[in-house]
């Protein structure tokens, strides 16, 4: 998984290290990314499964943080109500940037089975998100996956966030 | 303009029904004489209007403003000191009348009485909060799903909807979707109704496929680049099996058996 040499300095015996900010700052980001707790149904199961100790988040530097002003990331794991959308975005504008969101299972991407008037249909209408896990409820392997390709788009991006742009950026 | 619909019923009804079905009723029996029930109604003299049996339950008809009155008989002197449950039923369509029920538990006699009573569209009921603490809870949500306004409650405010939101979901009349309203809530409420056209209207079939979308959809065995242009058609990309993991498809790797085992 580790995709950014750490031990620079040792390849020509110096006490130097060449690196680009870019690679660096996002060395530090996409190896300490701090979801928020933030469980909304059955998705959320899965999600304290993946960070408890069988799966166990921390090894990759994911570590539950209880308030948003602490939090990187935004697991939206489970089904979104209408009356609880308003809620949702106000965590996620409470989140310093730079944030990023993962949609978890069918019911956060599409409004899944709830095909009515008290769901919203995909949190994508009020939350831009980086990462859809589709499953329903996804297995916490998979919500590791999603993790680590959360790491790679992170690496992959410019560590001035106002450099960025998002494909799916629909909303402000 | 929007094109005018008819609201009666704009509830999904199922698109087949048999002809020769009919829908199966539970008996009614008459009360025994002798028995509790009968003692109940004996109580209760002639306010109860129409009563039966149905598995094992007294089933009560009252009048609508006699409600607290009656309850309060059956809690008193008939020992039903539960009230499980409370709500309505919708039958605006047929009669332009709710019908509401409290079902009432008897601990000691293991007894169960539904007490049952219709009410005009825009009536209000009386609250029997002061013999239940639990019809609470239960009429804030009959108010909330049904509009049916209680006398006399605490609090008589929505309880599973937002405070601000339009309709009463459980009428017929109310479509399963959602009104207007109700489909454009999160983003009135989040971002005002300007962003309606940013963000448009919500997409209800969630197995939608774009045929063309090569950025959210791939087809199997013609995978093309990320993005790519296939409005002209796409090339075969035939589906490669391994050779040395898994079970060669690419010859006559089956077996047939000689004889019968």
């Amino acid at each position: 998984m580790a995709q950014h040499q750490v031990n620079y300095a040792s390849a020509a015996g110096l006490p130097i290290a060449l690196t680009s900010v870019d690679k660096l700052v996002n060395w530090g980001r996409s190896n300490s990314l701090w979801p928020l707790t933030y469980g909304l149904a059955c998705c959320a199961i899965e999600m304290m499964a993946s960070g408890a100790s069988r799966y166990d988040f921390d090894r990759m530097g994911t570590i539950f943080r209880a308030s948003p002003r602490q939090a990187d990331v935004m697991i939206l794991a489970g089904t979104l109500s209408k009356k609880h959308s308003e809620f949702a975005r106000r965590l996620y504008d409470q989140m310093t940037e730079p944030k990023w969101v993962i949609s978890m299972g069918s019911c956060a991407n599409t409004g899944g089975m709830f095909n009515t008037y008290a769901t919203v249909q995909g949190v994508d209408r009020i939350i831009p998100v980086d990462i859809y896990l589709p499953g329903c409820a996804p297995r916490p392997e998979t919500l590791q996956y999603a993790l680590m390709m959360l790491q790679k788009k992170i690496r992959r991006e410019s560590a001035n966030m106002n450099n960025n742009t998002k494909n799916n950026l629909r909303l402000v | 303009m929007r094109k005018y619909t008819p609201k009666d019923n704009v509830q999904g009804k199922s698109y087949y029904t048999d002809r020769f079905w009919v829908a199966p009723r539970v008996p009614r029996m008459e009360v025994e004489e002798g028995s509790h029930f009968a003692n109940v109604l004996k109580a209760l003299g002639k306010k109860a209007k129409e009563t039966y049996i149905e598995i094992g339950t007294l089933v009560i008809h009252i009048d609508a403003k006699k409600n607290l009155e009656i309850i309060k008989i059956l809690k008193e002197k008939c020992g039903y000191t539960q009230c499980s449950e409370q709500s309505a039923v919708d039958y605006l369509a047929n009669d332009g009348e709710f019908e509401l029920f409290y079902q009432l538990l008897n601990i000691t006699e293991a007894k169960r009485i539904r007490v049952v009573c219709r009410l005009k569209k825009g009536a209000a009921i009386e609250s029997i909060t002061p013999l239940f603490k639990s019809a609470n809870f239960a009429e804030r949500e009959m108010f909330d799903m049904f509009g049916i306004y209680v006398n006399n409650h605490p609090f008589l405010k929505r309880i599973l909807m937002p405070d601000d939101w339009h309709g009463h979901p459980l009428l017929k009349t109310y479509p399963l979707h959602g009104d207007e309203a109700a489909s454009w809530y999160e983003v009135d409420k989040i971002f005002g109704k300007e962003y309606r056209d940013v963000i448009g209207p919500e997409n209800r079939d969630p197995s939608r496929i774009d045929r063309y979308d090569t950025k959210r959809f791939s087809r199997v065995g013609y995978e093309v680049p990320f993005g790519a242009d296939i409005s002209e058609g796409e090339k075969e990309n035939p589906i490669e099996y391994s050779e040395t993991i898994l079970v060669d498809y690419t010859k006559d790797s089956g077996k047939q058996l000689d004889e019968r085992r």
